[in-house]
């Protein structure tokens, strides 16, 4: 995919930010709903900002649009501080949650709106509107009016509304969150298809992480008005650096337990949990003493009936509860130590060796699969 | 009460019918029946009598039906300069004060429909609770507050920012403020309703796109308003043509308002049939502006 394409400038200290936000906050009152919030986004990105409702990821794009000034903290855009400018003489534009679509203009208008209060020649305007238009595919809604559209045909407007003024910043406010199923997914490659075509940054707002891994390029998991993690999706969801990143984004089994052998290229970590210690093929810079979590993705666990040739990360279970979903199945192993662990198996064949519940089976994964957190 | 609509169904009233009949007879028995009893004064022949004006139809003495229409009363109002000069003014204060209060009312609504939930229902309570008082009342308190020595006058005198009482009562200016307070209510009412479903989104919109918080405004907030102020411009305009008691109070002898006349006609000349006619005339301007409105509005609905 284009985006990625171009490199990964955020690896690049010499790399000139596009976007960047210095330190903000944003309190209400009390109440702190941006905290201390530093983010650099470059040029051709599609950043998404990831979080569960009432993280702040609303406020920070808000913040970026102009709609709310930060209470401490710059904003700058292509190298200019505008967090003192407002919002209509932003080089950003902003596609609403509600579309806001002006339901008293026809698709044309609506499109035309941002060209006209700039003043751009009509024939221009004319001449940009129908090639957006063209772009999202309704070049032939251009006289309809907003009420007589299915949701994903707003979309694509408020969309086209947005791309139309050619802002080098473009912010989504949860892009896809109205629409059903199958067309979110058919979008979201339109999506990338239409930036990666136009070359303007992105930033998404989203709480839907399947959304979030599929258009970014780097997502932030926000957590509570702060940044949690960010970085590339496989990062993110390979190497999340806690316990709430790797549960929030794809389902995550975690055993508490304490280091008890630590080595520079492997440690081991003993879990009341799991009945025993879990081999971690790397080292981690941890306190001696510390409660550690060693994170383990479900489809990272291999199930047998049979005992595995491996010694170390086993451990035996009971069959408590199988779903079928078709592509593939998630099965619930309860441990002897009650502890209920998630496996999830692709379904390869059609007739595959049936694991049934109320089975005793061995569970054992790589050295390379445990991920370790501290917090 | 269930075999009398059994038998109604059978003979072709559906009780579908039946539910809808009723606010007709009520507009027959109280707008249409009314409508034709004036328009039938206002075409009889005025009469020193009780009632005051001859009957319409009547038998003669040689068993002949008789039907006399007497048009001299709508003539009656075109031969004196009184009463076009009277409906014209009319027209023209209804009209201004309309303006008046919508330029009043529009922030006020605005400002409501922006407030917190909280202050939203207080300021709300504060535009409706002078209805608790008579309106009577409440102009009769604008005369203490206008009188050569009232409450104005006195204040101004004893600042010392004038020496002379300034005459406030019975002017041009009183029967104004009069009639935009007595209005504004029903002018901040509607536009209320109008804007508090006003999706606010919308407005940030227009100014991601580069509108000027001003040009917003006008260009969205205002356009999507409209139909609220026409249902206000409605409030205030009707009534307002036919406000006899402010203009009495606050306006004075020289306001001249059809709502007056029609009084003094009625009331003093005891002349049933011009006043119906005057009557007459002012639903005939009226009617075709509260059409235009209805028509407007299911224009603008359709949208």
């Amino acid at each position: 995919m284009g985006h990625r394409s171009a490199g990964e400038p955020w690896n690049d200290p010499d790399a000139r930010p596009y976007v960047e936000l210095r330190r903000v906050t944003k309190k209400y009152g009390e109440f702190t709903a941006v905290d201390d919030v530093s983010l650099k986004i470059y040029e051709r990105e599609i950043f998404c900002l990831l979080g569960a409702s009432g993280c702040g990821k609303t406020t920070l794009l808000r913040m970026l649009g102009g709609f709310e000034a930060p209470t401490a903290g710059r904003i700058l855009i292509d190298g200019e501080d505008v967090t003192d400018v407002p919002p209509y003489e932003r080089p950003v534009n902003m596609m609403f949650q509600s579309y806001a679509l002006f339901p008293h203009m026809n698709v044309e208008q609506n499109v035309a709106f941002g060209l006209k209060q700039d003043r751009v020649p009509k024939a221009q305007i004319r001449e940009r509107v129908a090639a957006m238009l063209e772009m999202v595919q309704l070049g032939e809604y251009a006289k309809r009016k907003v009420g007589q559209l299915s949701g994903g045909q707003r979309q694509r407007v408020a969309l086209a509304r947005a791309l139309v003024k050619r802002p080098k910043l473009l912010l989504l406010d949860e892009p896809l969150g109205a629409l059903d199923k199958k067309l979110r997914e058919h979008t979201q490659f339109e999506l990338i298809g239409l930036q990666d075509k136009l070359g303007v940054t992105f930033l998404v707002v989203t709480h839907d992480q399947e959304e979030a891994m599929t258009l970014a390029s780097r997502i932030g998991v926000m957590e509570r008005g702060t940044i949690a993690q960010a970085g590339t999706p496989a990062e993110i969801y390979e190497y999340p650096n806690s316990k709430f990143v790797a549960d929030f984004i794809g389902s995550v089994n975690l055993f508490e337990g304490r280091l008890v052998e630590d080595e520079p290229e492997h440690v081991r970590i003993a879990s009341e949990e799991i009945g025993g210690t879990i081999l971690v093929g790397h080292g981690i810079s941890s306190a001696p003493d510390a409660t550690l979590w060693a994170a383990l993705r479900p489809e990272k666990i291999a199930m047998s009936l049979g005992a595995p040739a491996q010694t170390d990360n086993v451990a035996r279970g009971v069959v408590q509860d199988v779903a079928y979903l078709g592509d593939l199945s998630i099965y619930v192993v309860r441990l002897p130590t009650g502890k209920l662990v998630r496996i999830t198996r692709p379904n390869l064949a059609r007739h595959a060796e049936p694991v049934e519940r109320d089975s005793e089976v061995y569970l054992c994964w790589d050295a390379a699969s445990p991920v370790v957190v501290t917090r | 009460m269930q075999g009398l609509l059994r038998r109604l169904e059978r003979a072709g009233v559906s009780s579908r019918s039946l539910v809808l009949a009723l606010p007709y007879l009520w507009l027959i028995a109280f707008f249409v029946a009314p409508f034709l009893i004036v328009l039938k004064i206002s075409l009889s022949h005025t009469a020193l009598a009780i009632p005051p004006y001859k009957p319409l139809i009547e038998w003669t003495s040689r068993s002949v039906l008789e039907i006399r229409l007497d048009l001299r009363n709508y003539l009656a109002m075109f031969s004196h300069r009184l009463y076009g000069d009277a409906f014209l003014n009319s027209l023209k204060v209804a009209f201004l004060s309309t303006v008046f209060s919508l330029a009043i009312g529009y922030p006020m609504a605005y400002g409501i429909a922006r407030a917190g939930a909280r202050a939203r229902g207080v300021l709300l309570l504060l535009v409706v609770l002078p209805f608790w008082t008579s309106q009577l009342l409440r102009i009769y308190a604008w005369v203490g507050l206008f009188k050569a020595n009232g409450l104005i006058n006195s204040t101004l005198l004893s600042l010392g920012v004038i020496h002379q009482p300034l005459t406030l009562l019975f002017t041009p200016f009183a029967m104004y403020v009069g009639i935009v307070y007595s209005y504004l209510p029903y002018v901040i009412l509607p536009l209320y309703a109008n804007l508090e479903k006003l999706d606010w989104q919308l407005v940030e919109a227009a100014q991601d796109l580069g509108c000027r918080p001003w040009q917003a405004f006008y260009k969205v907030t205002l356009p999507l308003s409209r139909n609220g102020i026409l249902a206000a411009s409605m409030l205030v305009f009707i009534p307002a043509t036919g406000e006899f008691v402010i203009p009495t109070l606050l306006g004075g002898p020289n306001s001249l308002m059809m709502g007056r006349i029609l009084w003094d006609e009625f009331f003093g000349n005891r002349d049933w049939p011009v006043a119906s006619a005057i009557a007459i005339v002012m639903l005939l301007v009226l009617v075709p502006c509260m059409m235009a409105y209805l028509s407007i509005q299911s224009r603008g609905s359709d949208a």
